[in-house]
């Protein structure tokens, strides 16, 4: 393809884009002279182009188009049919040029259906059937992108408006309808520098086309220096060189800053100077006036309005910001996506607008404007505004959170729903949207980008959607933190601010192993980076000082524990190496100052992780976090809360399935007793102390128990704290509700006896939950210390003691040592001597240890395991997480060695 | 190309090969596909990344991401230096694939040989796959024999299937 043809696509596809823009402006100002002027000037340039370079089919289009627009020129009312026809022509330009650009050749084909539809419309016959017009062909609008880098549309579209208008030409030229009414069109095309692209301009003075064609040559003349264009190739590489320029200064800088000897600081102070102004420079070329992204937008959202039966208005408001054209690209789509999305779901229709008393039009603004490093876009509507019962029930459905979750959560979070992928309140589907696929992906673009994406929606009042993305995503101001033994950049923008801790008054204080830090009254969820990168080994330690960057993505936030904080640097992100792109933790990296390489970190990435952890549970801290459950061996996580008279009362932690605070509304009484609906079933709910009363109005706090499909809710007055104590019960007075009382953090505290309330909830559900008659001892052998952890408390809420041992031979050691043990419970799968080697060994032991009932813990229990556990007499199988069934056996077991033992 | 075919006086054409080691092992590289040969220094390791890559490194202001031959080829580290000193990468190949820049990390880096055709041999079937996957093919030496590596297949391990490893 040769030069002149590429000009020609490029500048073909922006004035057609221009034009688009420009007619939806015409429709609805039919009067205003100005806008149709320029639309006939441009459509005049595409076709004088066109016959230059010998494209028949766009030269014939566009001229039965400039046709069409002379009428309109001379008076012919500017009718919605005409104006459709009109834009359809434009479209089926484009496809032309789509097509011209991928091949090379203008495609083969007929375009008489629009011409001749054209022609009618011009010859006035059409407006007595104005809805034939655009029925022909409906062409999917074909997408040409502009080509980045290029001349603002802004300064083109002054420029237009300030060269002599075809007005004189006007006065000139018959006012003939089936002749090309041609004024000097030559500035659109020369405004550009390259000479091959002026050579139009002199075609059509060729063509014998009368005008002022000195005038506006003079007038092009002048604005030719103006603007060049410049491949994005180059200027992407003047970037890149700039951005070396940059690293090269602040390594000079940092070898300045080691070095006393002043002789060269001030020479590079200037260059430290010069080459800020050279980035700034440089970044200024690669700026776009927002405009850009937005230019299709009039055209669709008018398109929209037609084939939605809606009256739209769009309001854009600061246009001329400018930002990076790598982010425009960027959010070019999501934007329009936003736009389609406000039109369709987001306005009433025009009745229910009238019903609701608002104007008859709905109107969708645009706006954006700089804010402090960052852009903002805003997206608003003054429609119906998010159904957020829709979107809650909807949720609920999907499985993104439980009833109780949802309805908790305040609007704000619910509507961040949205985003989440197949997620669509529409009651129907329609071509425009409402399929459930858009907002997510919305999402994933701004963030990519380092951008933020937020809701704001009042009932009846409309959505707005802002949208913050930093001005350019080449370089960032990065805080430079040290976490374990590397360094680590954190983007500037997500860091709220520093919190220094240490083992004093700003601590960081553990709920069940995750770390939460208060923070100004409130509760800061906390990830040490080095945990979060899998590279922490001393656990508990290394959180005793540092400092918490305390940041923020979306609505969420959050601390991320790093070891030293060092400053802030300009830094130049270099994307990851294809080979590491898959890590989720890292937007990039860099050179710093000093030469060494760091990793940027990404706070998307860090918040998803900080969301997974908290919705994971209890399971993937614990998991994570051996080490601590090393050091809480023989302690056991209770959750303490008061019940009745201001009591304290508390129970494991490990028998509790999940606290919850439910509205005191919800309850229903059924044969006296209290139930809730509780994730689509039915849940009894029982006081822990007959003292409570079920409240009758505000909240009610919750634990919830349960145990396979059954769940119960224990009543509770409120939920005091989750302590880690060495749990030493003094048993208790004969309260079959409490199985003794313990000391925790100073008070007195009675640990309440589950097996008591279960039954109270379900009558079948005593199975084996009962207490035995007296305690007795139980060994329990499991090399994992999370099933130790685990295990230990059930077993002492059920009124065992138990003793524990990690491996077969410590377990064998404690049974010599200690002749209480009376049962033994054991892990049959360990590394090492199996549990089947262990109960062998006991077998062949001494009588007192050879006769000790065994249960065995396994996996999976296949037909060899229950066959070698027969063999050695072991009593029971139960499966590692049934902890019912183990209780079960317990008592089985109990009942027999009571009854012998007496 | 046309200057090594010049200078050479065999009849058949040859090609040049940069030779590494591995421990014992003595591998080549095309040498239209080494750009660098450098002493990696001040390589950051990159957590969570699949086991093959050792780092990110600044070479001559350009960050290039640094991966162990020995890993990649199943091999384990280099031991610690019999002096108790920690063995460190000695050598490094600079190689770009798609417009981006690696570091294969070796042990060593010998002279560049000029091979022909005459003592090239497919590569024996009874290889680790490892090994076999990576290779093109074999030459004899004297007295030794040289793995020639592809590079594509070097650098075209997916990040997912590294992840397992």
């Amino acid at each position: 393809m040769d030069d002149l043809l590429r000009e020609f696509l490029t500048e073909s596809g922006e004035h057609l884009d221009t034009v688009d823009a420009e007619l939806v402006r015409f429709e609805q100002d039919p009067n205003n002279e100005t806008i149709l002027r320029n639309i006939f000037r441009l459509v005049h340039t595409i076709k004088g182009t066109c016959g230059f370079l010998g494209l028949p089919r766009l030269e014939a289009l566009a001229h039965a188009a400039e046709t069409l627009m002379g009428r309109f020129r001379d008076g012919l009312p500017a009718t919605s049919a005409s104006v459709t026809l009109i834009l359809l022509t434009l479209d089926r330009l484009k496809e032309i040029l789509a097509d011209l650009e991928a091949t090379g050749t203008e495609p083969a084909g007929s375009d008489d259906d629009l011409i001749s539809a054209l022609e009618r419309m011009a010859e006035g016959t059409v407006e007595a059937e104005p809805a034939a017009a655009p029925e022909p062909v409906l062409p999917e609008p074909v997408a040409r992108e502009l080509k980045p880098g290029e001349v603002s549309l802004d300064e083109l579209e002054a420029a237009f408006l300030a060269a002599p208008g075809p007005d004189e030409a006007d006065q000139a030229a018959p006012p003939v309808a089936a002749a090309p009414v041609a004024p000097a069109a030559a500035p659109v095309v020369s405004e550009v520098a390259r000479v091959e692209a002026a050579e139009p301009a002199r075609a059509e003075k060729a063509d014998g086309i009368e005008g002022e064609a000195a005038a506006t040559g003079e007038a092009s003349a002048a604005s030719k220096n103006q603007t060049i264009r410049v491949s994005v190739e180059t200027l992407e590489h003047l970037m890149t060189m700039v951005s070396e320029l940059v690293l090269t200064r602040n390594q000079l800088l940092e070898i300045a800053r080691r070095h006393e000897d002043s002789s060269y600081k001030v020479p590079l102070q200037r260059l430290s100077h010069v080459t800020a102004e050279l980035q700034d420079g440089v970044m200024k070329t690669r700026m776009q006036p927002i405009g850009n992204a937005w230019q299709k937008l009039p055209r669709v959202v008018r398109d929209l309005s037609a084939e939605l039966g809606k009256q739209i208005d769009l309001v854009m408001v600061g246009a001329e910001t400018e930002l990076d054209r790598q982010v425009l690209e960027v959010i070019k789509d999501p934007l329009t996506h936003m736009v389609r999305n406000s039109a369709d779901h987001g306005l009433e229709s025009t009745a229910e607008r009238i019903a609701a008393g608002k104007p008859a039009r709905g109107t969708i603004r645009l706006a954006a404007y700089h804010e402090g490093g960052t852009i903002t876009i805003e997206i608003a509507d003054d429609g119906k505004g998010l159904n957020l019962a829709a979107i809650r029930q909807k949720a609920v459905q999907r499985g993104l959170a439980s009833q109780a979750d949802v309805d908790r959560m305040t609007d704000a979070q619910v509507a961040k729903f949205i985003f989440d992928a197949g997620f669509s309140t529409a009651a129907a589907v329609t071509s425009v949207s409402g399929r459930g696929v858009g907002m997510d992906v919305v999402k994933t673009n701004i963030e990519t980008i380092g951008g933020l994406i937020d809701i704001a929606t009042t009932a009846g009042r409309g959505t707005t959607f802002t949208i913050k993305i930093p001005l350019t995503l080449a370089i960032v101001a990065a805080l430079i933190v040290r976490a374990g033994e590397h360094r680590f950049a954190l983007p500037q923008v997500a860091v709220l601010e520093l919190v220094r801790v240490d083992a004093g008054a700003q601590r960081v204080e553990r709920i069940n192993g995750a770390p939460v830090l208060r923070l100004r009254e409130r509760l800061l969820p906390i990830v040490s980076l080095t945990g979060l990168l899998g590279q922490s080994e001393a656990g508990a330690e290394t959180e005793q000082a540092g400092f918490v960057v305390v940041a923020q993505v979306g609505r969420e936030r959050f601390g991320i524990l790093v070891d030293e904080v060092f400053h802030t640097e300009e830094i130049v992100v270099k994307p990851m190496s294809v080979k590491l792109r898959h890590i989720p933790m890292f937007a990039g990296n860099t050179i710093l100052g000093d030469g060494a390489v760091v990793l940027i970190v990404d706070p998307n990435g860090v918040a998803r992780q900080v969301a997974q952890g908290v919705q994971g549970s209890g399971g993937h801290v614990e998991a994570d976090d051996d080490a601590a459950n090393e050091v809480a061996d023989s302690k056991t996580t209770l959750l303490v809360f008061k019940g009745g008279q201001g009591s304290f009362k508390a129970v494991p932690l490990s028998l509790v399935t999940r606290l919850e605070e439910i509205e005191c509304a919800k309850v229903e009484w059924l044969g006296g007793r209290a139930l809730i609906q509780y994730r689509g079933r039915l849940m009894p709910l029982v006081p822990a102390d007959p003292a409570i009363a079920i409240k009758s109005e505000g909240t009610q706090a919750l634990v919830v128990f349960s145990d396979g499909e059954r769940a119960m809710g224990l009543v509770v007055d409120e939920i005091v704290d989750i302590v880690e104590e060495r749990l030493d019960i003094e048993i208790a007075a004969d309260r079959s509700d409490l199985i003794g009382s313990a000391v925790l953090r100073g008070r007195a505290t009675d640990i309440i006896n589950i097996a008591h309330f279960l039954p109270l909830a379900y009558d079948d559900w005593a199975r084996g939950l009962k207490r035995p008659e007296r305690l007795s001892t139980i060994l329990l052998v499991d090399d994992s210390d999370f099933f130790r952890d685990m295990l230990s408390p059930v077993l002492k809420a059920a009124g065992y003691q138990v003793v524990t041992a990690s491996s077969a031979d410590t377990a064998l050691a404690a049974l010599h040592a200690d002749p209480q043990i009376e049962v033994v419970v054991t892990d049959l799968e360990m590394p090492g001597r199996s549990g089947f080697d262990l109960v062998a060994a006991m077998r062949r032991a001494e009588p007192r240890i050879a006769g000790l009932p065994v249960i065995g813990l396994t996996g999976a229990i296949g037909a060899d395991a229950v066959e070698r556990a027969r063999s050695l007499a072991i009593a029971d199988l139960v499966a590692k997480f049934d902890r019912a069934g183990l209780i079960a056996a317990l008592t089985e077991i109990g009942a027999g060695t009571v009854s012998k033992a007496a | 190309m046309q200057v090594a075919n010049a200078n050479s006086n065999e009849t058949g054409t040859t090609d040049d090969f940069v030779t590494v080691f591995v421990g014992e092992t003595l591998f080549g590289l095309a040498i239209e596909r080494v750009h660098d040969v450098f002493v990696p220094s001040g390589v950051t390791p990159v957590p969570l990344a699949p086991a093959e890559i050792v780092g990110l490194l600044n070479l001559r202001g350009r960050v290039v991401t640094a991966m162990s031959l020995r890993r990649r080829l199943g091999l384990p580290d280099a031991e610690d230096e019999a002096d108790g000193s920690k063995a460190n990468p000695k050598m490094a190949i600079g190689l770009e694939q798609a417009g981006e820049t690696f570091a294969l990390v070796v042990d060593g880096v010998g002279e560049v040989l000029k091979l022909g055709a005459d003592s090239r041999e497919a590569v024996p079937i009874n290889l680790d796959p490892r090994f076999r996957n990576l290779a093109t093919c074999v030459h004899r030496l004297d007295g030794r024999l040289l793995v020639i590596l592809d590079v594509d297949a070097l650098l075209g391990f997916t990040p997912a299937g590294a992840k397992a490893a």
